[in-house]
């Protein structure tokens, strides 16, 4: 069992390593205090911030319907849309991106109602980074929550309603309680998604200094013509990235449920 | 404390295993090759991504010239195919969109013989057909209403831009700073931009679906194709073939038709 779990770690800890050595140690400071680096750290952490606070309004109740809902008259149908919530797990985040354009892009299917009717144009905007990221992140959300759900079960609910507890008062006494640590877990790995969010961004977005420009589009960007830059920008996402899943990692992640 | 060397064990086992798989996938590779170049000849060209169009034109020609030839094309960014084959990626010759990116091949000799010089390429603003914003020259491109798209200063044609723009004292303010010429295109072909600059052969290759509109200030930032035959060819004379099939009356002229200018 050692050897192929080795394998398995190095394969995804040596390309970190790898990275480590080429770093320009002395001109790191430089690298990630240029301007262009402190805005789209900024702005990584401001759209993933924004993004994954949706994730959870919307990804959320989401979870709620899929582990709960009942309809009786169409049994199959929370399946099918369980099956479509998951697309962006599986999908090249480009092609969420293409969608995202040609639905809300300026010729698109509503882009271009918002834009006749009142003058807005989604892509090249923050708010489009926003849509593009929590557009890849809300499955993993969706996912942890409706799995904490289900695994928890309803037996507690039921025993609260013998006990004269109301719905509401149960779902917030006893069902979120219960769920807290596959939620909290949730929300880590879609923060953890959006801030790495590169090809949805870039295709649906665009690329601009402090508007649109992520950390991970900076990177890609950086590569053409400074590697060193590109590797510096690199590690700091990994150091970000390793703050949010060691500090952030709540217990459902260590495998204990 | 003791938790740390034993992980520090562990990748280091998994290092020696992992050499281990990168020593097989090699020779399986080499193989692969040998036994490919042993009936019809390869031949595998890094090529910009700008001249897909052309080369893919001038490689049906050639292998109906050189029978038994398979010509194998590579595009993508001038910089990632540079990058590629100063890793050893196995390729014959290299076309770039630019000077700067064949320095990172020839700077660590991995030519074989000069670059030659085979095309230019020049900006132009790319817009909607019939122009429905009425887009004339640069100075259009800084008006704020215009919603237009340009590419990054790191890549050749952002670099390009930026000299047309000192040269035409014009401060575009973009929406967008895109990592490609292409990329700038769709943006302008999808109608979520009024104006893009990329260059005459993208307009040309768009076929209509855009509008090109031509600037005096263009003749400021001329890009150089330069194409070189590597070191690392396993067929150096097929290689050198190539680049005069490029460099000669058929190439020049294929590559004419689709907009590219003159050595």
């Amino acid at each position: 069992m050692w050897i192929p779990a080795s394998i398995g770690f190095a394969l995804i800890a040596l390309p970190v390593f790898g990275l480590l050595l080429r770093a320009d140690w002395a001109e790191m400071p430089s690298l990630l205090l240029s301007d262009a680096a402190l805005d789209a750290l900024r702005l990584s952490l401001i759209t993933a911030g924004v993004s994954t606070v949706l994730c959870l309004l919307f990804g959320g109740p989401l979870a709620v319907i899929l582990a709960r809902g009942r309809l009786e008259r169409r049994p199959r149908l929370l399946g099918s849309i369980r099956s479509i919530v998951l697309l962006p797990l599986v999908l090249p985040p480009v092609v969420g991106g293409l969608a995202l354009l040609f639905l809300l892009g300026r010729t698109g299917l509503v882009g271009r109602g918002l834009d006749l009717a009142f003058g807005i144009t989604v892509p090249f905007t923050t708010a489009a980074v926003i849509l593009a990221q929590t557009f890849v992140a809300m499955p993993f959300l969706v996912v942890s929550l409706e799995g904490a759900l289900r695994t928890a079960g309803e037996r507690y609910e039921a025993v609260a309603a013998t006990l004269g507890a109301s719905p509401a008062l149960a779902f917030r006494r006893v069902t979120v309680p219960l769920v807290l640590p596959g939620l909290a877990s949730g929300l880590v790995l879609a923060f953890a998604r959006c801030m790495g969010e590169f090809g949805a961004t870039i295709s649906f977005a665009g690329s601009l200094e402090g508007t649109t420009r992520t950390l991970p589009l900076l990177v890609y960007l950086q590569r053409e013509s400074d590697e060193s830059g590109a590797v510096a920008l690199s590690l700091l996402l990994v150091v970000v990235s390793l703050v949010v899943i060691v500090v952030g990692r709540p217990r459902g992640m260590d495998g204990r449920g | 404390m003791g938790k740390a060397t034993g992980s520090v064990a562990v990748a280091a086992a998994a290092l020696m295993v992992l050499a281990g798989c990168g020593g097989g996938g090699d020779s399986s590779a080499q193989g692969g090759a040998s036994s490919g170049a042993a009936a019809p000849q390869t031949l595998n060209v890094f090529a910009a991504a700008s001249l897909k169009d052309t080369f893919t034109t001038i490689e049906k020609q050639f292998e109906q010239e050189n029978p038994g030839t398979d010509v194998k094309l590579t595009f993508a960014g001038s910089s990632d195919l540079a990058t590629q084959i100063a890793n050893g990626a196995p390729a014959d010759v290299f076309a770039s969109a630019d000077d700067k990116n064949m320095a990172k091949v020839t700077q660590p000799g991995l030519n074989q013989g000069e670059p030659a010089r085979f095309a230019t390429n020049t900006l132009q603003i790319a817009v909607a057909p019939n122009d429905p914003k009425g887009i004339k020259g640069l100075s259009d491109l800084a008006n704020p209403a215009n919603k237009v798209v340009v590419c990054a200063p790191q890549v050749p044609c952002g670099s390009a831009a930026q000299k047309v723009e000192q040269a035409a004292g014009v401060d575009i303010e973009p929406v967008s700073e895109e990592q490609d010429v292409k990329s700038v295109l769709s943006k302008v072909t999808s109608g979520n931009a009024d104006a893009g600059l990329v260059y005459v052969t993208d307009v040309t290759a768009a076929k209509g679906t855009v509008q090109g509109v031509s600037f005096p200030e263009s003749s400021k930032a001329v890009n150089n194709y330069p194409i070189v035959a590597l070191k690392s060819s396993q067929n150096a004379e097929l290689a050198t073939k190539w680049v005069q099939a490029v460099t000669g009356p058929t190439g020049q002229q294929t590559l004419k038709a689709a907009g590219f200018g003159a050595p």
